[in-house]
């Protein structure tokens, strides 16, 4: 307990990669979040994959390859908007964010560490689901840099826009214990009707017009760019990839979550001031 | 250094039509360990917790290591230490992992197994809150509290739940870092504990301070002595200023044995309890119960 020559004071890139690892720490520990966000996307794969994914949709692409993906893009949302959802509203209602407020960890930290949790779960994430894409279900992966700078830009806003509307979830969420009878039937709503478990344009218009307004839907469609034949755009719901649309979606959703999860976040409970 | 640690005045807190705070004034001065005593709902948690630049005060001037704690910069939290009331079992991380991040989130950290030590939990350092008992798991709070070793340190009701041996080691944690000249802040329940830890102890009913004293001053408040004995099988007990002169007369008329016969001082319970009637027969309003809201 001597003193020493003064240690370092703790830097803001040095308290973000100590609350970094507290995330990943926890997230890889909680049985809830490895089975119902990590692991989940990637049971359903194998499971609708090995008894629908030999049926053929178009010439040359089974449901399976375009299940794949629908779950990579479940994937990102199921990493950001559903666990952020979750996790941060139980650490409000449990006043985890209230011992956390109480330390010298900045604000900025906190949600830097939260966002760079999700950006490597969900790269984890995404990078198993092609594998058993790859090695199961016969999909090509392209070796252009230009499929693959899509895969960057829809991933990256994907999980901006899942990131934010998450942590925005978990203020709106006015208690912890009710979140999942909240965000459940909103993801699943948004998986029916955005090409995830039923081929998009095989849902009735109404329903595709509503799953248009939300990110879901635009981040598989990117996605099936990504993995599927260039030739499958014809048979998509406007005949083609609708990237430009797609990436004002998803961008004008980052924009709205990070406006609500800055306009409404508290580290205190709702009944709390 | 002459600039006190705390320094409170006219602190008021307004629920709606409910006052939790009503009109507070306290200055405690560094190295200090400063108790706070009051029943639930008296205005503790929401005072410590408007100390701690986690609530929003309604009027009056609060200054916390010559900083107003509504808006706390990361420096200032580097010099006060925050245990909360209550805890949490749902942590994954084992009880060294947690101290370890705390520990690198401020300048001049403790050591990490030293302080582990120091509360008791060296042979815990790998489990998680889970396991942990509820006693240990506040001692684990409390080691997170001071790791950043800072200035000034809020326990909130540190030892509710503990048994009578881990409150003794508990006391003797707090006498060490008493020693190293940190301000302590406590609330608390039990008075033992003040009489024991605290230089100073404040009493807060309906959010105002009806007593503030030392240990010793608190308990000459209260001058009557009770003496009871049991008069052909009635329990009889007198409360007079004069015992002596009461005992005297009571032995010149009894014949024989007196049963039962005890004179006892009140202890800083009975002064506290007193204290605490007194104010709540002022209050008009006996249903007033803020302490709901905090928790």
């Amino acid at each position: 307990m001597t003193a020493t020559a003064a240690p370092p004071t703790p830097t803001w890139t040095s308290m973000t990669l100590a609350r970094l690892s507290v995330e990943l720490k926890e997230f890889f520990r909680s049985r809830e979040q490895m089975v119902f966000i990590f692991l989940f996307p990637m049971m359903l794969l194998l499971l609708f994959g090995s008894v629908f994914g030999g049926e053929e949709i178009a010439p040359g692409v089974t449901f399976a390859q375009y299940f794949l993906a629908g779950m990579v893009a479940s994937g990102i949302l199921n990493t950001g908007f559903q666990s952020l959802a979750m996790t941060i509203s139980i650490d409000r209602d449990e006043d985890v964010l209230k011992r956390i407020q109480g330390t010298p960890l900045p604000a900025t930290s906190y949600f830097a560490a939260k966002v760079a949790q999700v950006l490597l779960v969900s790269a984890v994430q995404v990078a198993i689901l092609i594998a058993i894409g790859v090695v199961i279900y016969d999909v090509t992966l392209p070796s252009d840099a230009g499929h693959w700078g899509t895969f960057a830009w829809v991933f990256l806003l994907g999980t901006a826009a899942a990131t934010t509307l998450g942590i925005a979830m978990s203020t709106l969420l006015r208690n912890a214990k009710s979140g999942s009878a909240v965000i459940t039937p909103i993801v699943l709503f948004l998986q029916f009707t955005s090409g995830v478990f039923l081929v998009y344009t095989q849902i009735p218009t109404f329903l595709q017009h509503v799953a248009e307004i939300f990110p879901l839907k635009w981040l598989a469609q990117g996605m099936r760019s990504v993995f599927l034949p260039e030739d499958f755009a014809a048979a998509e719901a406007r005949g083609s990839w609708e990237l430009t649309t797609g990436a004002i979606v998803l961008a004008a959703w980052v924009v709205i979550g990070l406006v609500l999860a800055v306009k409404t976040f508290r580290w205190t409970r709702h009944d709390d001031n | 250094m002459t600039e006190p640690a705390i320094s409170i005045s006219g602190l008021h807190k307004h629920y709606g039509d409910l006052h939790a705070v009503d009109g507070l004034d306290l200055e405690i001065p560094r190295g200090e360990v400063f108790a706070l005593l009051g029943p639930n709902g008296a205005g503790k948690s929401t005072t410590v917790e408007i100390l701690e630049g986690f609530r929003k005060r309604t009027s009056g001037e609060v200054s916390v290591l010559g900083i107003d704690p509504q808006s706390a910069t990361k420096e200032w939290r580097h010099r006060v230490g925050v245990m909360l009331q209550g805890t949490s079992g749902r942590g994954l991380l084992t009880a060294r992992e947690s101290v370890q991040y705390a520990a690198r989130l401020y300048p001049n950290a403790r050591d990490v197994d030293e302080t582990l030590a120091a509360v008791g939990l060296t042979e815990k350092a790998g489990a998680k809150p889970a396991t942990l008992s509820g006693g240990q798991r506040r001692r684990l709070d409390v080691a997170l509290a001071l790791i950043g070793r800072p200035e000034l340190v809020f326990l909130d009701e540190p030892t509710t739940g503990f048994d009578p041996e881990a409150r003794r080691q508990f006391w003797g944690l707090i006498e060490s870092v008493r020693g190293d000249g940190t301000t302590v802040l406590l609330t608390t329940h039990y008075l033992d504990e003040a009489d024991h830890l605290a230089d100073r102890i404040g009493i807060i009913a309906a959010g105002r301070m009806v007593a503030l004293d030392t240990p010793a001053g608190l308990r000459s408040r209260a001058n009557a002595a009770h003496i009871s004995w049991v008069d052909d099988g009635v329990a009889r007990t007198e409360q007079t200023a004069t015992p002596s002169a009461f005992l005297r007369d009571l032995l010149a008329r009894t014949p024989g044995e007196i049963t039962s016969l005890e004179v006892r001082h009140p202890s800083l319970e009975d002064v506290y309890l007193q204290l605490i009637g007194e104010t709540q027969r002022a209050a008009a309003d006996p249903s007033a119960d803020t302490e709901e809201v905090a928790s």
